[in-house]
């Protein structure tokens, strides 16, 4: 069989793209575009935030049409002009946000869109491919329960069963691993191999470098909406040079030297917070301290605690027990405004949804916290000039791509929006910034452009909290580490002392014995 | 040769000007449809339609005088839907204003110079107070706007209706109205020969003033932040419950002037035959305009010249007055599919180069 895949890889490709251009307004995302995935192949596909990967996969997959350029599968050259030709073709795409109807079974959320006979859907028949895709791939799935009661990793096992239940040949995944935890993360691996054994093609995008090398067959590198290489996925690569590849310059890792801690700046004494609307008892007792010239790390499984101890800081959450100071100052009536009043700045952790207003121009979502301050406003008056000139600053200051502060925030890409956000929240110079998953869905540049900002307002003597779920990422940064389960603060470690199989631990609640 | 819709990535100045004209235009075009089904000239109906509103001076000024409560209507709901409070109720703050104007309008006590400024006065806290009371229903018990605003509409209808036909009926006319106010509280006319009043000037003065406070204020920058997206207003230190409210007082208050300047400038009582629904057809004025405030007094002119303009068109040419109903529904219509246009632009898809 093996030798049966090579021998038809070798013939004729299972995908060609060929010189895809496309350009949305005066910004080319995708220019002269060549890509092959053979049959049984894995291939990575790389790239900054708007290097034009998700432009070219939207392309193939139907949703957008390319400038020029040529798409063929299996030597035939189609024309996809909705996302339906493309399924029709054989490719299927499993998006970041996965598009399932929750209330409805596994079953009938396969069967959506099928035509069936004489309005009656097949469902025996769907059942049994079911079966059948489950047996061969290791994608097993009970076919009765509602989406509503699966895991996020199994829901994204649905949507590569329904991209195979109609057929795909050509699978394109989009950041799939960015949702589960490290052991979804092993079964998905699994079935993608299952499928590249049957000749299915994977199309592999991800930021997360180890995790590209160690799944896929040959990696693509886009750059500016430009092909810049594609490279065998063998020992060779290592994740600098991919890096390097991927930015188009050297890279210099962030380095944290030793600063002086300062004077505390900010102080939880057991608070607790949440537990009304439902929601179980969210934040007990909660005691830390945070010193100028610090970074605490705050890891957990995602859902103990954490967000909502980053909306306690940040005034959006009202405690319902215990004491919180900013520099010394007891906090009375928290709100947003009182604690950014205090000097808190805050990086929430739903960019678009929490914190920017993707519909309006950038320029009032980069003035929002602001707005009602000088040299923004006086008086209530807004003045235009001043906001202009504040974010057109920015913009060049942070390497914001935008073509300026008249764009509507919602179109720029993640990373910008990443960046956008903290240039307006360290424009003020806050004393305290909690950041919450602060490099989620970032590329490696855009990671590094965020630590080096983080580790520079340490240099200033100012405290950063940095929520993250990505554990090496806290190693890198972090001087000390607080791990939260079930509500709690169960430990803080230094970061010299803290390895990943003890804040493991502490994240699954085990506390080693003293 | 396929057509698909694509993300803009802004809007271009001249298209928020093209594509409420291309609405009007389409409206027109197809509402010419059913002309031609009522047996008469398209092109003649057109221009009496037109010509009657707009061809001489006191025709022109009647559709002005029409405008007027249209316009403040329109910045009504413009003002509330840039927050996303789903006000339909500019006609019962509208009644609210125009009850409030002709009681205050008809009290003896009052020094004559000090009716006026109190009857523009307290009809816009009369329409702001009845507006906030669905505000506080929506954010203190999560009660749906659209909902309560319209209810509230037929509760001070007939509220009002209560009224003048009991303890409030004109006793000299013996008539459902109110009693008429006093001479002195007759706003003051523009121009002689035509019906154009104080309101008149105040509906501009108004649109300048929503524009201002839309484009140039940080409460205008509030309103749309929490409109466009609430938990990232929050999160930037925007109190949504005083913004949401103040939304509300500020577009009842705008419902209330159409209904001080219905009493002051024309009517002098209020009575069943007030506003035929003025309020409502604020709604599409609105939307007409893209809820852009110096867009509202076109789009509130147009509404004005169809509603002046269907009577003579329908002597003329013997199509049903009814038609005027049907072109503002025509053309709210258009204006949604031309909204489309302005966040998506429409792109001709080539069969692939084989």
């Amino acid at each position: 069989m093996e030798a049966g895949r090579k021998a038809m890889s070798e013939t004729v490709p299972l995908l060609v793209l060929r010189g895809i251009t496309k350009a949305f307004g005066s910004v080319q995302a995708n220019r002269d575009v060549d890509l092959t995935l053979r049959h049984g192949e894995v291939l990575g596909l790389l790239g900054e935030n708007g290097a034009g990967k998700t432009t070219l996969m939207n392309i193939l997959f139907g949703l957008y049409a390319a400038d020029s350029g040529t798409i063929s599968i299996e030597g035939r050259p189609v024309a996809l002009h909705a996302s339906a030709d493309a399924l029709a073709a054989g490719v299927g795409m499993v998006h970041q946000h996965f598009h399932l109807v929750p209330r409805h079974s596994v079953l009938e959320n396969l069967m959506v869109g099928q035509k069936g006979r004489g309005g009656r859907l097949d469902e025996k028949g769907a059942r049994a491919r079911l079966g059948e895709i489950a047996g061969q791939f290791g994608l097993g799935l009970d076919p009765d329960r509602p989406v509503s009661r699966l895991s996020v990793g199994e829901q994204q096992r649905l949507e590569i069963v329904k991209a195979l239940f109609r057929g795909a040949r050509i699978l394109i995944l989009d950041e799939p691993t960015s949702v589960l935890t490290p052991q979804e993360t092993e079964g998905l691996f699994a079935a993608i191999r299952a499928m590249a054994e049957r000749g299915v093609g994977v199309v592999f995008i991800s930021h997360k470098l180890n995790e590209v090398r160690a799944i896929t067959d040959r990696i693509a590198v886009m750059r500016q909406g430009a092909m810049v290489a594609v490279i065998e996925a063998g020992a060779e690569t290592s994740n600098h040079r991919l890096a390097e590849l991927m930015c188009g310059h050297e890279l210099a890792p962030p380095v944290k030297r030793p600063v002086e801690t300062g004077r505390v700046l900010l102080r939880l004494e057991r608070v607790s917070a949440g537990g009304g609307d439902g929601r179980t008892a969210a934040l007990s007792e909660v005691s830390l301290e945070l010193r100028g010239g610090e970074i605490l790390g705050v890891a957990g499984v995602s859902g103990n605690g954490q967000r909502e101890l980053a909306e306690v800081i940040a005034g959006i959450l009202e405690p319902t027990d215990g004491r919180i100071e900013v520099d010394g100052e007891p906090v009375t009536r928290p709100s947003p405004k009182a604690m950014q009043g205090l000097g808190v700045g805050d990086i929430p952790e739903d960019r678009i949804g929490a914190g920017l207003l993707g519909g309006l121009p950038l320029g009032d979502s980069m003035t929002l916290p602001r707005i009602d301050r000088p040299p923004f406003s006086r008086h209530g008056v807004l003045s235009r000039g001043a906001i202009r000139a504040f974010v057109t600053e920015q913009i060049l200051r942070f390497g914001i791509k935008a073509e300026g502060p008249e764009v509507r925030t919602g179109t720029l890409s993640g990373g910008n929006l990443q960046k956008a956000l903290l240039a307006r929240e360290l424009a003020w110079d806050p004393l305290v910034l909690v950041a919450a998953q602060p490099t989620r869905g970032l590329d490696v540049a855009a990671q590094e452009f965020v630590y080096n900002e983080f580790l520079d307002l340490r240099a200033r003597g100012r405290a950063v909290l940095v929520i993250s779920e990505d554990l090496e990422e806290l190693f890198e940064i972090s001087d000390r580490i607080a791990v939260m389960f079930e509500g709690r603060v169960i430990d803080v470690l230094d970061a010299a002392e803290a390895t990943a199989a003890r804040v493991g631990l502490l994240m699954a609640g085990v506390r080693e014995a003293a | 040769m396929r057509l698909a819709l694509e993300l803009r990535e802004r809007t271009p100045a001249w298209l928020n000007l093209a594509l409420p004209l291309a609405a009007v235009l389409a409206t027109l075009v197809l509402c010419s449809g059913l002309i031609a089904l009522a047996g008469a000239d398209v092109g003649e109906a057109y221009l009496a339609l037109f010509s009657s509103a707009l061809g001489s001076t006191f025709g022109l000024s009647e559709t002005v005088v029409k405008a007027t409560p249209l316009i403040f209507t329109g910045l009504a709901v413009a003002v509330a839907f840039r927050a996303k409070f789903w006000n339909i109720g500019a006609e019962g703050q509208l009644l609210a204003g125009a009850m409030a104007a002709a009681f205050i309008g008809a009290r003896e006590g009052l020094p004559a110079w000090s009716l006026v400024p109190l009857m523009i006065v307290c009809g816009a806290i009369a329409g702001g107070l009845w507006a906030a009371l669905p505000a506080v229903l929506k954010l203190r018990y999560r009660v749906d706007d659209v909902v309560a605003t319209l209810m509230l509409n037929f509760i001070m209808f007939y509220s009002m209706m209560a009224l003048v036909d009991g303890p409030w009926k004109d006793p000299l006319s013996g008539y459902p109205d109110s009693p008429d106010i006093r001479l002195e509280a007759e706003f003051p006319m523009l121009l002689t020969a035509t019906r154009l009043h104080l309101g008149v000037l105040l509906s501009a003065l108004a649109a300048l003033g929503v524009w201002f406070l839309m484009r140039m204020t940080t409460l205008g920058f509030a309103i749309r932040a929490v409109g466009e997206n609430p938990r990232a207003a929050r999160h930037g230190g925007i109190d949504i419950l005083r913004t949401t409210l103040l939304t509300a007082v500020i577009s009842g208050g705008l419902a209330g002037l159409a209904g001080v300047g219905e009493v002051g400038g024309l009517h002098f009582q209020v009575m069943a035959a007030l506003s035929p629904g003025y309020g409502y057809t604020g709604i599409v004025i609105a939307m007409l305009a893209r809820l852009n405030p110096l867009g509202v007094v076109p789009a509130g002119l147009f509404f004005a010249a169809v509603l002046t303009g269907a009577e003579a068109m329908s002597r003329k040419t013997g199509v049903p007055v009814f038609l005027a109903d049907v072109i503002q529904g025509t053309a709210l219509i258009c204006m949604i599919v031309a909204l489309l246009f302005s966040t998506y632009r429409l792109r001709l898809r080539r069969a692939q180069a084989h």
